[in-house]
């Protein structure tokens, strides 16, 4: 640690993007500055990086230059990091002694404005590059043998048909549901939209499913005690029954966790909640809906008027359910719609806030306001005010639709239109499975919207209403995804993890604890080496976050790729002097672009140019005469008409297609 | 904000899941910032150690910005707590070296956060304009 050698023979290649780049930043200049700086061999400028022409050719320089170490300036890391790393797996490289710079997002297009400065930004940005690179250090990837067998746990319909999915692609499957029966909350719903089916219906005929596949094993009343091991071997014990008369140990190489959600139950007297029969919640209403026949009666009394009122412990600015809950006004709609359908002579009076029946399930909302629904709007800050007597309901409301009027309504029945909480259980589940728990108390993914069922946790994977509010379509989807995520993991015979995870320096830790304590992964524990006690990491769990190296009293601990060393030499190219001569073409018009630029052209539009020198050609000819595919001929020329390098000399004579020749 | 050749310098500190992307975000919609922004993409903020941040300023830059998960973050519920705790850690070996506590900020970013990630950047910008040199 913190004593590699540093590279001798480094490479840059500078990327135009077409001009995304080249048209802000001066990348000629920059070829230049970085030839000259220390331990580069070559420096080069390249239209696009990406293309599979320029991949080739970084491959040859790697080889033929004996590189120890590429920077590719260019677009985000978030794009293309892998292709370079694989460029320089290709050339015999390893991929992590190559740093992609991100002088596009967060240069020429960020201070497109200001190209001058961009330049004296992007020699900065490639700088730290170089020194980055300096100081890479070769990893390897660990390489885990994988279990084909997954633990799903949560029996709901998320998780019942990504069992189905996954035993489907060749896995064994341990479904386990905490209750005594699968199928979650929708096996005891009624009519679900838009089908129809009964939420009994639909998870009966996955249920049978199940049970005519013999690799998934199902077993209800069963909780997950603990969970060892990581990514391709984890160990998940169970005690099965409802005395935990069995306790099982079961191999999983990942675990799908599709744990889903608890109803949101109103506190005793919010809008006089449990203070009267004639309240209640949006479930039980729904129950009620679904067991009456021929007159609906609540407490006793004839129902003929109810009234909802919205948003109920949700979307609180002051409270810790601040999140929409999504499914409760579609859930709504639909109720109305169906209480109309069932019993004559009723009438709904909905007290909203806002109404998000988004989607389809906006025909709901059409159907329920043409069937004669009221709707009236009240605000978070003036909630209506529910007063009861016996099986008397009084709510005054401000009606903001109205000019604020103030509306009394007396309805047979107050329905409260609660949404879904996360599980009083999760904190439990979150602990066995070390998965992030976010202000809402819902599980975390890595991210929302790039990465959105996987979680930090190598192999535990989420799925349907245990990560927010879903309905049933998006639960389905996400557990789907989940387990096509986990099947992509499983069916490799090997899996091979990212090596950039923390490290001990043993010589300089004196083993205070402070890392193991910091580690919400366990992955830090204490070792003896050399009779000395030190900490030691498990790089299977270990999760790279890197929390454990600022709290080492002795800077004993480091993460791959963001040691002292890389960062603090990073910060010194930033700051780097630079000095930039004034472009005598203006900056920014297409014809300085491509101008002066011939001996840096891939080789494939050198052999292009090369063909239609001695007479102009159309792309399937010059891609016959090349052997290579049109579809590839047609992206260089194109870009080489672009920049002016080319362009067209009339059509062929069955006018089908332009003919080519050289410009410059 | 209109960049001149006394732009404060400013090292930014981002997350490559969460707040990188929103970062990007902004150079794709090209809304402009100062060129005097350099960003440094780490796993997590509560992987930032006190001695980077004191070897930006000794390197000349003006000031720090750590662009946070706060509470979206993906590794730990702790994040904030850690990071704030870097960050006061951070602030005691800069007095020492008699620099402005001021020139570190943190603020919470998401992966769409590119207006706001603009707005924090000129205004920081602002910010160091005003403090100007330190006495130390």
């Amino acid at each position: 640690m913190g004593n590699q050698e540093k590279k001798k023979r480094i490479g840059v290649y500078i990327c135009h993007c077409g001009g995304n780049i080249s048209d802000y930043v001066d990348v000629e200049q920059l070829r230049d500055m970085m030839d000259k700086e220390e331990n580069v061999a070559i420096s080069k400028n390249v239209m696009f990086a990406c293309a599979d022409s320029n991949q080739k050719e970084m491959v040859k320089d790697i080889r033929e230059n004996n590189l120890d170490g590429i920077v590719v300036a260019s677009c985000s890391p978030k794009l293309h990091l892998h292709t370079f790393r694989n460029v320089a797996q290709r050339a015999g490289l390893n991929p992590y002694n190559y740093v992609q710079v991100n002088v596009r997002e967060q240069c020429s297009w960020a201070h497109s404005d200001h190209p001058d400065q961009a330049s004296v930004k992007a020699a900065g940005l490639i700088r730290a590059g170089i020194q980055r690179v300096s100081y890479s250090e070769a990893l390897e990837p660990v390489k885990i043998k994988a279990i084909k067998s997954v633990v799903i746990v949560g029996a709901g319909v998320a998780g019942m048909r990504s069992a189905i999915e996954l035993a489907r692609m060749g896995n064994e499957v341990f479904l386990m549901e905490k209750e005594s029966r699968a199928g979650g909350h929708v096996a005891g719903w009624n009519s679900l939209y838009p089908t129809g089916t009964s939420g009994e219906e639909l998870t009966r005929k996955m249920l049978e499913q199940i049970r005519r596949i013999p690799s998934i094993k199902l077993f209800t009343s069963s909780h997950v005690t603990n969970v060892t091991g990581s990514l391709g071997n984890f160990t998940v014990e169970v005690n099965v029954g409802s005395h935990g008369e069995e306790v099982l140990k079961l191999p999983a190489g990942a675990i799908l966790v599709t744990t889903g959600f608890s109803p949101n139950i109103p506190d005793e007297g919010q809008f006089s909640y449990g203070l009267s029969e004639s309240v209640i919640t949006l479930p039980e209403f729904k129950k009620r809906i679904e067991t009456a026949s021929g007159k609906l009666n609540i407490g006793g009394k004839e129902i003929h008027s109810i009234a909802f009122i919205y948003c109920v412990g949700m979307r609180q600015s002051g409270g810790p359910n601040k999140y929409c809950s999504r499914t409760c006004c579609t859930s709504t709609m639909h109720a109305s719609l169906e209480l109309h359908k069932k019993f004559d002579d009723m009438k709904s009076i909905h007290l909203y806030r806002d109404i998000r029946t988004y989607g389809k399930q906006e025909v709901l909302y059409d159907q329920a306001s043409k069937q004669g629904d009221l709707f009236l709007m009240y605000k978070e800050k003036e909630p209506p005010v529910v007063t009861v007597e016996g099986k008397k309901v009084k709510i005054e409301v401000t009606d903001h639709l109205t000019s604020k009027r103030k509306l009394e309504v007396k309805p047979d029945l107050l329905v409260l239109v609660t949404g879904m909480e996360a599980r009083d259980d999760s904190k439990q589940m979150a602990q066995l499975l070390k998965i992030p728990v976010g202000n809402d108390r819902f599980f975390n993914e890595i991210h929302p919207k790039l990465r959105p069922v996987e979680t930090v946790i190598n192999g535990v994977m989420l799925g349907g209403s245990c990560q927010g509010p879903k309905n049933i379509t998006e639960s389905i989807q996400s557990s789907m995804s989940a387990a096509a995520k986990i099947n992509a993991l499983l069916c490799k015979d090997s899996l091979e993890m990212e090596p950039i995870v923390a490290r001990i320096t043993e010589e300089a830790c004196t083993w205070c604890g402070k890392c193991a304590e910091v580690c919400d992964y366990d992955a830090i524990f204490q070792m003896e080496t050399n009779g000395k006690v030190v900490a030691g990491v498990n790089g299977a769990t270990c999760t790279g976050c890197g929390i454990c190296t600022p709290v080492c009293p002795v800077d004993a601990i480091e993460v791959a790729q963001y040691t002292n060393l890389e960062i603090e030499s990073m910060i010194d190219g930033f700051m780097a002097p630079v000095k930039l001569e004034e472009k005598l073409a203006e900056a920014g018009t297409e014809s300085s672009a491509g101008e002066g630029l011939m001996k840096e052209y891939p080789g494939i539009w050198k052999e292009i140019l090369k063909q239609i020198e001695a007479e102009p050609l159309t792309i399937p000819q010059i891609a016959q005469q090349l052997q290579q595919e049109s579809q590839q001929i047609t992206y260089h020329v194109m870009t080489m008409n672009k920049y002016h390098i080319l362009e067209a000399a009339g059509m062929d004579d069955d006018h089908a297609y332009f003919l080519y020749t050289p410009k410059l | 904000m209109e960049p001149t050749k006394k732009s404060p310098k400013i090292l930014v500190f981002s997350t490559d899941k969460i707040s990188d992307p929103g970062i990007d975000q902004a150079g794709l919609r090209k809304l402009h910032y100062s060129p005097s922004v350099y960003v440094i993409s780490m796993p997590c903020s509560s992987g930032i150690k006190p001695r980077w941040i004191m070897h930006a300023f000794e390197q000349g830059f003006d000031g720090v910005f750590i662009a946070a998960d706060g509470h979206e973050c993906s590794y730990s519920a702790t994040c904030p707590d850690r990071t704030n705790t870097i960050i006061n850690e951070a602030q005691r070996l800069m007095e020492e070296k008699k620099i402005s506590p001021k020139r570190i900020r943190m603020a919470a970013l998401c992966s769409v956060c590119a207006e706001p990630f603009v707005g924090h950047m000129n205004n920081f910008s602002k910010i160091l304009a005003d403090i100007g040199p330190d006495a130390g």
